[in-house]
C-alpha cells in the first residue's frame, strides 16, 4: 500500500516506517527497513507536482527562462484551483498504476479540505478543453466513484475540533458528493477507572490532608475532562449520523512508531487477539 | 513572570505565530486583554473566524473586518485608559482598499477589480492572507486610536511566509513573465511576437485562452501602480522587522508541535527578527509534588481498591506531565526559560470573557515554574 503525504512534514515516514518513494515513482529501497512493512511513502507538494505537470505538457523550455517559483505563481492565479487538481490528478495515477491495493492520503486540515476536493469541481467548470479539463474529469471520476474512493474524516472529542469536522462533513456530501467513511475520534480518554466522587471522598478520609487534597482535585480534573469529552462525543452522534471508530489517549507527548501499532491493535484486533471491531 | 509584562508594556506591534490549531487566537486575546487592562489601548487582529473568540469576548454578532471596542465594564480592575478592540482580517477587502490608494483614477480601480484574475489573486493566491495580514498591520499601528496591535499569523509550517509575503505582489508585478507582458504597450506587437509569444501560447494551451486573456488584461491595468505597492511593501516589511515588533511563539505539548514551533523560532532568529517570548497553551496541570512513579508505588500500596484507583489516575496524569515536560525542553532552550510560559489545560472550554482573564491570570500573575532541564 501506499501512504501520500501533502504536506512536507517527516512525521509519517518515522510513524509508518515504510520505504520513501519520489514523486515519480521510484522507490527507494536502499532506505533502512524498507520493505519491511509493504508501506511506501511519498511526499506530495503541490509546487513539485504543478512543476512536474508543466513539464509533462511541453511547457519546459519555457520555465526554463523563468524563476520556478513564478511561473507556478501565474499559472496558480491564473486557474486558481490547478495546483490541488495536479495533486489530485497525481494521486488518481498512483491509483490507476496497479502497484498498490490502497491509497491512503493524508489529507489538508478542516478548512482547506474542503477547497482541495472542489478545485477539480472548479476547474473543469471554468476551462474547456484541453489537459487540465481531462485532468478535472478523471479527478472528479474517482471522487464520485463509491467503489474506488472514500473520505474518511478524522476529529478530536472538544469542541472546536467537532464543529469543524461537522461542517466539513456536510461541505463535502453537499459540494463533492464523496463517499464518507467512518469518523474517527482520536485521543479519546480510556484511562483508569474514576470512583464516584461521594466514594472518593470517604476513602481518603483516613489518608494525610496533602494527599487526600490531591487525589480528588486530579479525580475532579479527570472527570470535568472526561464529562466535556462525553458531551462532545454526544454532540458528534445526535449532528453526524456517520459511524464512529475511537481511538484511545496514549499516555505520550506525542505517538511514535509504537503507539501506532498498538491503536491499529486496538481498532482492529491484535493478531493473536481477534477482537472484531472498535469502540463507538 | 517579568518577561510578559515588559513585553505587553512596551512593544507596539505583536505577532504571535505558530502552527493551526495551537491556541494563537486565544494567546493574542489574552495578551491584548492583560495589556487593556494595564491601560493600554490595544486592537486585536484574527485571522480566525472562530465564533468562540466571539462570543468569549461579548460580540453577539461575531467578529467584523472594522475594530469594535470590547465592553470591559464588568471586568473589575481594568486603568481607566484601557481600552481593547478587535477585528477579523478580511483579506479581499483590505486588497481592494490598496487598489484604491495606489490607482491613478476611477477608471483603473474598476478595470482591476472587475477582471477574474485579480479575485483570483485577492481571494486565492498563496500568501495573499499573510500579506494582507501584515498590511492591516501596518494601518492599525499608524491608527490614532490604538497603541498596541496583536495579531495572530495565518496558520503556517513557514515563518518566512508572514515575513516576506508583502514582497509577493511587488515580486509577481516585478516578474519576467509580467514584464514580457507589459511590452505590448509600451513598444508595440512586434516585441510581444519575438519574446512573449512561445510564453503567452504555453499558458494558453495549459489553461485556456479567455484565462490568457484575462491575465494579459490583469497585468495591463496593474500599468504604473508598481512602486507604490514596491514602497508600500518594503515599509511594511520594515515595520515587521523593526524593534518595536516582537514575535510570539505559540505551541502545544507535543513533540510534533514543538518540533514545529523550535524550527519557526529558528527562522526567526536566523532573519534577525528573534523570538520574544514562547507560549506553550495547554500543559497537564501538577497535582501535587511527586513524581508518576511515586504515585505508581501508592498505587501498589494502597490497600482500599478506592484510594488504589484514586492513585492510578494522579500516576497517569503525571506521566502525561512528565513527558510533556520533556518534549518542550528544545523550546525552552531556544527561547530562554524566563521568556516562555506554559499555560495548563483547563478543566473547561474558554467561552466567555472570565475563561481568557483565567489564562490571563495564569501567564501573568501564576505562570508555571519552567524546569529547563524538563
Amino acid at each position: 500500500m501506499l501512504v501520500v503525504e501533502l504536506d512536507g512534514k517527516p512525521t509519517l515516514d518515522q510513524l509508518v516506517c515504510g520505504s520513501t518513494v519520489d514523486a515519480r515513482g521510484d522507490t527507494d529501497d536502499d532506505a533502512a527497513g524498507a520493505g519491511d512493512t509493504g508501506i511506501d511513502v511519498v511526499h506530495l507538494s503541490a509546487a513539485d507536482a504543478l512543476d512536474e505537470y508543466l513539464r509533462d505538457h511541453g511547457f519546459g523550455r519555457i520555465a526554463k527562462r523563468l524563476n520556478k517559483t513564478g511561473v507556478i505563481d501565474m499559472v496558480g492565479t491564473a486557474a486558481p484551483g490547478i495546483d490541488d487538481v495536479v495533486v489530485l490528478g497525481k494521486i488518481k495515477q498512483y491509483e490507476r498504476s496497479g502497484s498498490y491495493d490502497l491509497v491512503v492520503v493524508d489529507g489538508p486540515a478542516a478548512g482547506h479540505a474542503i477547497t482541495f476536493l472542489t478545485s477539480a469541481a472548479g476547474l473543469a467548470n471554468a476551462v474547456r478543453g484541453g489537459p487540465v479539463k481531462t485532468q478535472s474529469d478523471d479527478v472528479l471520476e474517482l471522487l464520485a466513484d463509491e467503489a474506488r474512493c472514500q473520505v474518511v474524516l478524522v476529529t478530536l472529542p472538544e469542541t472546536t475540533p467537532v464543529n469543524e469536522v461537522i461542517e466539513t462533513a456536510f461541505a463535502l456530501e453537499e459540494e463533492v458528493g464523496v463517499r464518507l467513511g467512518p469518523v474517527v475520534v482520536n485521543a479519546v480518554d480510556v484511562g483508569v477507572a474514576l470512583p464516584a466522587p461521594e466514594a472518593g471522598a470517604a476513602a481518603v478520609e483516613p489518608l494525610p490532608a496533602d494527599d487526600a487534597d490531591l487525589l480528588l482535585a486530579a479525580a475532579a480534573f479527570r472527570r470535568s475532562r472526561r464529562q466535556m469529552e462525553h458531551d462532545e462525543l454526544a454532540r458528534l452522534t445526535r449532528e453526524l449520523p456517520l459511524a464512529q471508530v475511537h481511538l484511545g489517549a496514549r499516555p505520550v507527548a506525542g505517538l511514535l512508531a509504537e503507539d501506532i501499532e498498538a491503536l491499529v491493535d486496538d481498532v482492529f484486533g491484535a493478531p493473536d487477539d481477534p477482537r472484531a471491531s472498535a469502540g463507538g | 513572570m517579568a518577561d510578559f509584562a515588559t513585553l505587553i508594556d512596551d512593544a507596539e506591534v505583536i505577532v504571535c505565530c505558530g502552527s493551526g490549531g495551537v491556541g494563537k487566537t486565544t494567546t493574542a486575546a489574552v495578551l491584548g486583554l492583560e495589556a487593556a487592562r494595564t491601560g493600554r489601548r490595544v486592537v486585536v487582529v484574527t485571522i480566525d473566524p472562530a465564533r468562540r473568540l466571539a462570543d468569549a469576548l461579548g460580540l453577539a454578532d461575531g467578529l467584523a473586518a472594522e475594530p469594535q471596542r470590547i465592553d470591559l465594564a464588568g471586568s473589575p480592575g481594568v486603568a481607566a485608559s484601557g481600552e481593547l478592540w478587535a477585528m477579523m482580517l478580511d483579506t479581499e477587502a483590505t486588497f481592494d482598499g490598496l487598489v484604491h490608494r495606489f490607482a491613478e483614477d476611477e477608471r483603473q480601480v474598476e478595470r482591476i477589480l472587475s477582471n477574474p484574475l485579480y479575485r483570483n489573486m485577492a481571494g486565492a493566491m498563496s500568501g495573499t492572507q499573510e500579506y494582507m495580514a501584515a498590511e492591516t498591520l501596518h494601518a492599525l499601528h499608524g491608527d490614532d486610536r490604538f497603541d498596541l496591535v496583536v495579531v495572530d499569523t495565518p496558520p503556517s509550517r513557514n515563518a518566512l511566509d508572514f515575513l516576506e509575503a508583502p514582497g509577493v505582489l511587488a515580486r509577481f508585478l516585478d516578474h519576467r513573465a509580467f514584464k514580457l507582458l507589459m511590452l505590448p504597450t509600451k513598444t508595440g506587437l512586434k516585441v510581444l511576437g519575438s519574446a512573449a509569444q512561445p510564453l503567452l501560447k504555453a499558458i494558453g494551451r495549459i489553461v485556456g485562452s479567455d484565462v490568457l486573456a484575462d491575465s494579459v488584461a490583469f497585468f495591463q491595468a496593474f500599468s504604473g501602480m508598481e512602486s507604490g505597492f514596491h514602497d508600500r511593501a518594503d515599509e511594511v516589511v520594515a515595520l515587521i522587522r523593526a524593534p518595536e515588533t516582537s514575535f510570539v511563539v505559540v505551541a502545544a505539548p507535543r513533540h510534533d508541535a514543538i518540533d514545529e514551533a523550535v524550527w519557526f523560532a529558528e527562522q526567526l532568529v536566523e532573519q534577525g527578527v528573534g523570538v520574544r517570548a514562547a507560549v506553550i497553551n495547554r500543559m497537564q496541570p501538577a497535582f501535587g509534588v511527586g513524581s508518576a512513579g511515586d504515585a505508581a508505588g501508592e498505587t501498589a500500596a494502597a490497600s482500599d481498591p478506592v484510594v488504589a484507583a484514586l492513585w492510578a489516575n494522579v500516576a497517569e496524569l503525571r506521566t502525561l506531565r512528565e513527558q510533556e515536560q520533556a518534549v518542550i525542553s528544545p523550546l525552552v532552550d531556544i527561547a530562554g526559560a524566563d521568556a516562555v510560559a506554559t499555560l495548563p489545560l483547563l478543566d473547561s472550554d474558554v467561552h466567555d470573557l472570565d475563561g481568557l482573564w483565567t489564562i490571563a491570570a495564569h501567564l501573568f500573575r501564576d505562570a508555571d515554574p519552567i524546569s529547563p532541564s524538563g
